[in-house]
């Protein structure tokens, strides 16, 4: 593999402590190496830019069922912005729910080199996996929900944490999936009965188990395992005026219990998308909660959270929050789909327009800023918008304006129908710290790389970590713009990944090697949850065993097995 | 104003996708420049002059420029798309999309169009002195923001699908219109001269239909309520006032609930 030489950029990085000083990089056979053991490589001259290792993204919906519904249900997410294909470059097309290819090509132009798929139901992991495989340049994982799976119900009704662990064990295997996590837990099977979960211990029907009991029995399963992610949980009663409570309550129920991963995290719990459960107020008078939910966040290193900003966007949202999307189509009487997906899930998926000219939607876009303002440990406070629940990924670097600059939220204030009202509402408007590029490269890589157990793969340019450095056209020490900072981390000059060349000078240069990681858990044998799996597939499953594990060349060609031993 | 003459003199061997013939494109542009705007058929990229035989000059905007199509244009789509203002005039049948997302200025053909003409359109007006295809003024394929505003007024017949979540604007149908006829609208007005099929108004929550012929079937979600004396389009007579469609939401205006209303002319 050629080796290069990058030399002279500004380095943003949190894992050797580098924060904007002039400094090499060197790639070597896939991976960083000291700048001593290149001997004769391609040299980029990286002086007057910004240098960052690949970005890591810890929560979006990019494959799978529901992302595909989107795409199907919305042809007019399409329209006026297909990009034909030329040279390596393929064919692209969509807006919030882009194409596979456009997916790839979309992060890599922002430097992304790893995207987790947030939301995988395991019945349908084989669509999910198909179209990660077809996401180029990305290392990617997905992970299979379980917060309403009737197995996990079942077990954790009576505590059974080995069960519950053994089945983990056996689902990440059979899905290639990898982490555990929770969407609305108990509340999308409560939806089955057209019913929800309303707060941490209202009981799943039938079923006779609470929210609570179901979230800290995955913790105490995902901790059994060792797992290298912890459990990564979407809280009940999203986007309700007033939630902040039950995501409080949420919280506490990672107090007490310590991680046990050789992989580096120091979580047990990972909240997703935490503007849409920091409400206060009641119905139109919702109002900010986010300084509360922060002093909790920065006070207690056993979670890590992401933001999910409302970015102001035209999007399609969709969830495994099956009662949630049902409550959005009655609020804005935009098409619906939604899908129950057997003993394991279901979804919903709705078009949605945040408007600049919506009190709401600016109450949402400040609360989503003020979260990450208000942290103290970027390590442990993410960048993210629920690609592309709360807008669409490509909007990352407009996030990063905002947060980076006060004159860019004044303009952003300046343009809403009903500033005073949302001034009045939220916090934002007395805030004037601006983040370092520093504080980004914590949120956006050396954070979640950590949080993720990749801390010895992504997230930083120290030798040994993979070969994934993005170059921007940004020098900080000039003065610059708010608009230059969102210009320049959406198109990276260079971008390489695990040590190819995937973008030079802007363009696609190449599609890419991408891998699939997934998690593969050693546990004793356990006759009791083998036996519960034949036959809950004999009485309820449509698909036999044979026709639902992912397996084979056609869906993972190039995985990458992360190995687990919890063998006691 | 100035005119440009569009005469076709090579036909395209698949449809030619030409929605730079617009008032917007050519403006301030003479002929020589005007044959080099792009116009697709299938993947390839063409000229325009590939086509079309050019002449005249182009006004310095879009207000000042005309634009006359000439020949056998019946596979061409997208004349007149998002134009902003000034004026084509389509001597022939035109394929789809003519006046797509169109927001000013005027378009007028001399014959048939296919479908979705007037798709999602926000204001201008389309002349159709023949008959209009499906989906007129009707919303992009998955779309709910259908025609806005602007008026469409076709001599003859209109197809299935008029005015499909349309919120605003005026269409004028001199003759028959086949079956779905505004469903999903929020609003605007729809005035058919002859017959109606069937499934007028279906969950349509707000706006106008007007029908001076028979309608073959009735939707149940329209309720009759009284005979009432209306002129439309320079029309007195009496007509039978229906609303609904009751099985959807309604927003309420000083406490009343608003519903779409469906006249249908019983007597001058
Ligand atoms: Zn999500």
């Amino acid at each position: 593999m050629a080796e290069y030489l990058i030399k002279n950029g500004f380095v943003f990085d949190p894992v050797l402590g580098i924060r904007g000083d002039a400094a090499d990089i060197a790639i070597k056979d896939g991976k960083i190496v000291e700048t001593s053991a290149v001997k004769s490589p391609k040299v980029i001259d990286a002086a007057g830019k910004t240098v960052m290792a690949g970005g890591v993204d810890i929560h979006a919906h990019v494959a799978g069922p529901k992302v595909n519904i989107g795409r199907n249900f919305r042809p007019e997410d399409k329209l006026f912005n297909c990009k034909p294909g030329h040279g390596i470059e393929r064919m692209q097309g969509g807006f919030s729910v882009p194409t596979t290819i456009r997916t790839g090509y979309d992060y890599a132009h922002m430097g992304y080199t790893t995207v987790m798929e947030a939301a995988m139901p395991p019945l349908y992991a084989r669509h999910t996996h198909e179209e990660m495989r077809d996401t180029p340049i990305l290392d990617q994982g997905a992970y299979p929900v379980f917060g309403n799976n009737w197995f996990v119900l079942e077990y954790l009704k009576n505590h059974e944490i080995e069960n519950t662990a053994a089945y983990i064990a056996w689902l990440l295997r059979a899905t290639k999936g990898y982490a555990v996590k929770v969407v609305n837990p108990g509340g999308t099977e409560a939806w089955a009965w057209g019913l929800n979960c309303e707060n941490i211990h209202d009981p799943v029907p039938y079923f006779d188990i609470t929210p609570a009991q179901i979230v800290k029995g995955l913790i105490e399963a995902n901790e059994y395992l060792g797992l290298p992610h912890s459990m990564h949980v979407h809280a009940n009663n999203l986007g309700t005026p007033g939630n902040y409570q039950t995501t409080l309550d949420t919280f506490k129920l990672s107090e007490g219990i310590k991680p046990n991963s050789k992989f580096g995290r120091d979580q047990v719990m990972h909240h997703t998308h935490v503007q849409f459960h920091s409400y206060g107020g009641e119905g139109f008078n919702f109002e900010s909660k986010a300084p509360e939910i922060m002093d909790y966040v920065n006070t207690h290193d056993n979670i890590t959270i992401d933001l999910g900003c409302v970015t102001l966007d035209e999007t399609t949202t969709m969830t495994a929050d099956g009662p949630f999307e049902h409550h959005l189509t009655e609020l804005n009487h935009l098409k619906w789909a939604n899908a129950d997906v057997e003993l394991e899930t279901a979804a919903g998926v709705v078009p949605f327009v945040y408007s600049a000219n919506n009190k709401a939607n600016a109450v949402q876009w400040c609360i989503g800023l003020e979260l990450g303002l208000l942290a103290k440990d970027f390590m442990r406070v993410f960048l993210t918008t629920d690609h592309p629940n709360a807008g669409p990924f490509i909007r990352y670097p407009r996030i990063m304006k905002w947060l980076m600059s006060q004159e860019a939220r004044d303009q952003q204030f300046d343009a809403f129908k009903h500033k005073d009202k949302v001034i009045e509402a939220t916090n934002l408007a007395g805030m004037d710290r601006e983040l370092d590029l520093y504080e980004i490269a914590q949120m956006t890589r050396a954070g979640p790389a950590k949080s993720l157990g990749l801390a010895h793969m992504y997230g930083g340019l120290a030798p040994g970590l993979d070969g994934d450095v993005a170059i921007f056209d940004f020098n900080p020490n000039e003065p610059y713009a708010p608009d230059d900072i969102e210009k320049a981390f959406g198109n990276a000059r260079h971008l390489f990944k695990s040590g190819v060349q995937v973008i030079s000078d802007h363009e696609i240069a190449s599609n890419g090697n991408k891998r699939t990681l997934w998690v593969n858990a050693k546990v004793n044998e356990n006759p009791q949850v083998m036996r519960d799996v034949k036959e809950k597939f004999l009485r309820y499953y449509t698909v036999t065993l044979n026709n639902y594990e992912v397996a084979g060349h056609h869906y993972v060609p190039n995985p990458y097995v992360i190995e687990v031993d919890a063998t006691q | 104003m100035e005119t440009v003459t569009l005469t076709m003199k090579d036909q395209p061997g698949l449809y030619l996708e030409a929605d730079s013939i617009t008032p917007d494109a050519f403006a301030g542009k003479k002929a020589e420049e005007i044959v080099d705007l792009p116009v697709y058929t299938g993947r390839e990229q063409h000229r325009l002059g590939d086509f079309f035989e050019v002449s005249g000059t182009a006004g310095a905007t879009p207000a000042e420029t005309k634009i006359v199509v000439n020949g056998d244009i019946s596979r061409v789509k997208y004349i007149g798309m998002k134009m902003t203002d000034g004026e084509v005039v389509a001597n022939g049948n035109a394929d789809m999309y003519v006046g797509a997302w169109m927001q000013g200025g005027k378009i007028t053909v001399n014959g048939n169009v296919d479908a979705f003409a007037g798709t999602g359109m926000k204001g201008g007006e389309i002349i159709i002195n023949g008959n209009a295809g499906n989906y007129l003024g009707a919303a992009y394929r998955g779309d709910w923001r259908g025609m806005a505003g602007g008026k469409i007024v076709v001599k003859g017949n209109a197809g299935s699908d008029l005015g499909t979540f349309m919120t605003g604007g005026e269409i004028v149908v001199g003759g028959d219109v086949d079956v779905h006829v505004a469903t999903h609208a929020e609003g605007g007005k729809i005035v058919i001269k002859g017959n109606a099929k069937r499934r007028l108004g279906g969950q349509m929550v707000e706006g106008e239909i007007y029908v001076f012929g028979n309608i073959d079937v009735m939707m149940p979600g329209f309720a009759y309520r009284e005979d009432v004396d209306v002129e439309v389009d320079g029309v007195k007579g009496r007509f039978a006032l229906y609303e609904g469609d009751l099985g959807e939401r309604h927003r309420k205006r000083k406490g009343q609930a608003i519903y779409a209303k469906l006249y249908q002319l019983v007597g001058a």
